[in-house]
């Protein structure tokens, strides 16, 4: 199973754990396999039409999944996921 | 459920000195406390980041890198603290979240936002996501000595 280590932020949508142990041949899978344990989290990681948001970055140990495929990365057994918030905001129109 | 945050006036003071420091671009950083969870909450420590938004969209637009996210968990981590919060300066315009900030919010952290007017930091106000992400709703600043 793989290992995701969520933020402070999103460790209250899964009863206050820090890591979660999930199955999934893909990041993508584990995520979804996440989402689906723990159904107060899915708006935080999905957009309405399933996409996962911009915001949240997608780590495989120290690597962005970005560079490596996206969601359909493999993840193994010992695979760590982390998700971290690309955090972002501001004022006024541009 | 009305929201309470508890912040030291050095942390507070500290958060304004990098608002007016950045000025005319904003300023952003996380806010660290003990026991994310309890209520009110506690923001006892800033650490500033870089705004990763360079140049005239600075001026209306932060973002923080995944690098500086994850070292400020390891630092919370080092101090027995969680990271409770983001902050970040709204130069020449109001201490209310704009819809930039609601489309990009995470939920459960603290946002504090700092008005800087012509260069001199004004309102501070916080804010948390609602449940449903369709709002933000007003967090009760408390300064503590």
């Amino acid at each position: 199973m793989a290992k995701v280590i969520l933020p402070t932020a999103l460790r209250a949508f899964v009863d206050g754990q820090k890591e979660v142990e999930v199955a999934g041949g893909t990041v993508g899978e584990v995520l979804e396999s996440l989402a689906s344990g723990y159904p107060d989290l899915k708006q935080h990681l999905y957009d309405g039409d399933g996409k996962l948001r911009a915001y949240v970055n997608v780590f495989i140990g120290e690597d962005n999944i970005r560079d490596f495929g996206g969601l359909a990365a493999p993840a193994k057994e010992d695979s760590v996921v982390t998700l971290v918030p690309a955090i972002a905001g501001g004022g006024g129109a541009v | 459920m009305g929201w309470r945050v508890l912040v030291p006036d050095a942390v507070v003071a500290a958060v304004k000195a990098e608002a007016e420091a950045a000025y005319p671009y904003e300023c952003c950083g996380f806010l660290l406390g003990p026991d994310g969870g309890a209520s009110p909450r506690a923001a006892t420590e800033m650490i500033a980041v870089k705004n990763e938004r360079e140049g005239d969209p600075a001026r209306r637009r932060f973002a923080i890198g995944p690098a500086d996210f994850l070292a400020a968990e390891r630092e919370a981590e080092a101090q027995g603290l969680d990271v409770v919060g983001i902050y970040h300066s709204h130069p020449d315009h109001p201490a209310a979240p704009s819809g930039t900030d609601l489309e990009q919010a995470f939920p459960w952290y603290t946002y504090i936002i700092v008005a800087v007017d012509k260069g001199a930091a004004g309102e501070v106000t916080a804010w948390r996501l609602a449940g449903n992400r369709g709002a933000f709703e007003p967090e009760e600043i408390e300064v503590t000595p």
